[in-house]
């Protein structure tokens, strides 16, 4: 076994200072000057000051934004040093009366929402900071945003509209409307 | 639903496109042939041997060579717990994260180094960057690496006439690390962080709104851990991460990059055995069987979770103007993949043994989540692992070919070796070993309060909690069904032993195997020799595959997922 352990123990050392720093600080070099953005988090500034990730949701609970899906990171919604998902099982009673409550509340926020409720808005993403609802997952809110913020609903939907992404390359993924950008515009609307 | 299927289609397409090509140049880099990138890559390779002391001729015997990656698996979990255990006084910790208790790094270690990946840890909430980079990044290539290598090691078993050695380990390692693994996975972290996926040192940020975002050198981790098969997340949410996995694109090429290396090894095989019909008669086996488990899947989460429909939940797909949503199973999905997308991925890693996930798996239907635990148990022999899906593979043809062989009264012979007493015990040794990890564990643990106490769903999807976590571990996947709490003393110990035995319980018989085979003569093809080419053949295998299986797992299956489905309403 003795003369094996040179080779051992170099080519481990040797793997690990190639694979371990050599290679992902090169990367992160290579991305700071190529993908500036990207590699440090695709931040929103606003006023010099950090407001958010384009790619991570954030918790909006007031009638006059667009709500995001729920959240089951701990200990609060949408905690971005803490991801994961419910795991609640198709079967659980638990997921059953999360779900019932979710759509309770949506019909109670907008009475005037009566039609069938998107799934994605009443289910927690596997992330737990799923940046994206579905248009239809929007369009649903377009009415108790109008009327919370006193706008026209038609303008609000055409917004909305401007904001959908289609699949990439039109066959991959889903369409869809990120929420943070969305509220976004709509702040800069009035 | 049909946006589901075009997106299946393309993966299979892009990779049937992809794998000839690549299979032909690992072919060569194994082979110790000249490569378009030894001009650059090359001297990194020899400056690295000469270092080791070691010369590409140097041949090893099965024993040694069991010895030498035995050796460099001890020294990567060695590595990786030391440095969880002292990552709090290392640099490159800038959120002074604090050392990890020791079940967890032992846990950690052992899932790494064998290539499982299982995560009963948070990156975001327990790793510093420094331990990432250079206790998980390093065991990424490393575990790959010595997954090609043994599959190397037995190739060569089965090709070589008369001889006694099988290569030298150290040299397949390290050439599988500098030309195969480090090139791909730099192009591809550059690929990924164009889409998003993050790449810095920098602390995490904190928002005016007070929102903590986890920031780390995630791409260089992330790329490797997908071609490798790896599958242990930067961050806990693993692909489902949006800084992990941004896009539907970055989404695809990680669903690819699953499969890219285990498909492609196939064709290696073909060029390495002299015979490239032979590679793709196991391709062609493995899609078959993965074709199908894609069908089950898909349908199942595109079909939506039937308690949620009752309560007002629409879960009906629609690509109408102003009515877009993917519909199907949505919770523990993330939007921008859909029921489609999440159902390929959870097929293909655990087809590959890459264990890494884009949805919380625990909140599959049953019958989705069905699909990624029944594969695993097949042995992670559908793709498989980075070289170890092929080498179980092979185990599995000498199985066919034994039964086929017994069916006509000769020996069986398989490319020229006859396969004899010896061959078929190894051979069995590797294919049931896991098995009986995964039966036993799930017994035992059901038996033992505390563990059961880790389970978070109630009823028979308790139970499928359990069984998955040690089809899991035993076969070195590393995906979980989550809710399981198995950061407890009794999991975080009890499958690492199940990883370890699921790594070289199977490393061992196929090495000795090797050894066994590489001694012997070239038999001529007679009459009755049954070629392994052949769609009958193909089809004998994938028989065996799903026999062996379904014999070995259905009555634990019943008690868990297909009760759950026939319960669910």
């Amino acid at each position: 076994m003795n003369h094996q352990l040179r080779p051992a123990l170099v080519s481990f050392h040797g793997l690990s200072v190639l694979t371990g720093l050599a290679y992902p600080l090169a990367l992160t070099g290579l991305a700071r000057v190529l993908f500036p953005r990207q590699a440090r988090g695709s931040l929103i500034l606003k006023h010099g000051q950090v407001i958010g990730s384009s790619l991570i949701g954030q918790s909006f609970t007031a009638p006059g934004d667009f709500w995001g899906r729920p959240s089951a990171t701990q200990p609060v919604p949408y905690d971005g040093a803490a991801s994961g998902a419910s795991n609640l099982a198709p079967s659980a009673p638990a997921l059953a009366e999360a779900v019932r409550a979710r759509i309770a509340a949506l019909r109670a926020a907008d009475p005037s929402a009566t039609g069938p409720v998107p799934g994605d808005l009443v289910t927690a993403s596997g992330s737990g900071l799923d940046p994206d609802i579905s248009p239809a997952a929007a369009y649903f809110q377009v009415p108790r945003v109008a009327r919370a913020r006193g706008l026209d609903p038609a303008k609000v939907r055409a917004l909305v509209a401007r904001q959908v992404q289609d699949p990439q390359f039109g066959v991959l993924g889903e369409p869809r409307v990120n929420v943070l950008e969305l509220n976004l515009a709509l702040d800069a609307m009035r | 639903m049909s946006h589901a299927w075009t997106q299946n289609i393309l993966l299979l397409l892009a990779l049937l496109a992809l794998a000839p090509p690549l299979g032909a140049f690992m072919a060569r880099v194994l082979e110790g042939e000249r490569t378009f990138l030894h001009p650059v890559l090359g001297p990194l390779e020899r400056g690295l041997l000469r270092l080791m002391g070691v010369q590409p001729d140097q041949e090893m015997g099965w024993a040694a060579y069991a010895g030498s990656i035995t050796l460099i698996k001890l020294l990567g979990v060695a590595a990786v717990f030391a440095l969880m255990r002292t990552q709090a006084w290392l640099p490159l910790n800038p959120e002074h994260l604090a050392n990890a208790p020791a079940a967890l790094s032992l846990n950690t270690a052992v899932s790494f180094a064998t290539n499982t990946n299982w995560q009963a840890y948070a990156g975001e909430t327990t790793l510093s960057y420094l331990a990432q980079m250079l206790g998980l990044t390093v065991q990424n290539f490393v575990s790959a690496a010595t997954g090609l290598a043994v599959l190397a090691a037995l190739v060569r078993g089965i090709q070589r006439r008369s001889a006694a050695g099988l290569g030298n380990a150290w040299v397949d390692v390290v050439r599988s690390v500098v030309l195969i693994l480090l090139p791909l996975s730099f192009v591809f972290a550059l690929v990924l962080i164009s889409q998003g996926v993050i790449q810095n040192l920098a602390p995490y940020v904190h928002t005016a709104s007070g929102q903590v975002l986890a920031m780390g050198p995630a791409a260089s981790q992330v790329a490797i851990k997908m071609l490798g098969t790896n599958g242990g997340g930067f961050f806990g949410a693993n692909g489902a991460h949006p800084f992990e996995n941004s896009t539907p694109l970055s989404n695809f090429l990680q669903s690819l990059a699953i499969l890219l290396i285990p498909a492609a090894l196939c064709l290696t095989y073909g060029r390495m055995v002299r015979d490239r019909r032979q590679g793709w008669a196991l391709l062609a086996a493995m899609t078959l069987i993965f074709v199908g488990s894609l069908a089950v899947c898909t349908h199942a989460e595109c079909a939506g979770n039937p308690a949620l429909a009752r309560l007002g939940a629409c879960q009906v797909a629609s690509r109408d103007p102003g009515r877009e949503q993917p519909g199907g199973n949505m919770e523990g999905k993330e939007l921008r993949f859909g029921p489609g997308a999440s159902a390929l991925w959870a097929t293909a890693t655990t087809a590959a043994s890459s264990g890494s996930t884009n949805a919380s798996l625990d909140s599959f239907t049953p019958l989705g989540g069905l699909v990624p635990l029944w594969l695993m148990q097949l042995g992670e022999v559908v793709f498989g692992g980075v070289g170890s899906g092929l080498y179980g593979m092979l185990m599995f043809v000498l199985v066919a070919v034994f039964i086929g062989g017994l069916m006509v009264g000769r020996t069986p012979e398989y490319l020229g070796k006859k396969v004899e007493a010896f061959e078929m015990k190894m051979a069995s040794l590797a294919i049931l070993l896991p098995c009986a990890a995964v039966l036993l564990g799930t017994a035992v643990s059901v038996l033992v309060p505390s563990a059961v106490a880790s389970v978070s769903n109630p009823g028979p999807h308790g139970f499928t909690q359990i069984l998955y976590a040690w089809s899991s571990a035993a076969n070195n996947n590393g995906s979980a069904f989550a809710g399981l709490a198995s950061d407890t003393r009794f999991y975080n110990l009890g499958l690492a032993v199940a990883m370890l035995l699921g790594r070289f319980g199977v490393i061992w018989p196929v090495l000795a195997l090797a050894g066994s085979l590489v001694r012997k003569k070239h038999t001529p093809e007679g009459p009755g020799t049954l070629p392994t080419h052949t769609p009958l053949f193909v089809g004998v295998l994938v028989g065996v595959v799903l026999l062996v299986g379904a014999l070995t797992f259905i009555p634990a299956l019943a008690l868990g997922p297909i009760a759950e489905q026939l319960a669910l309403r």
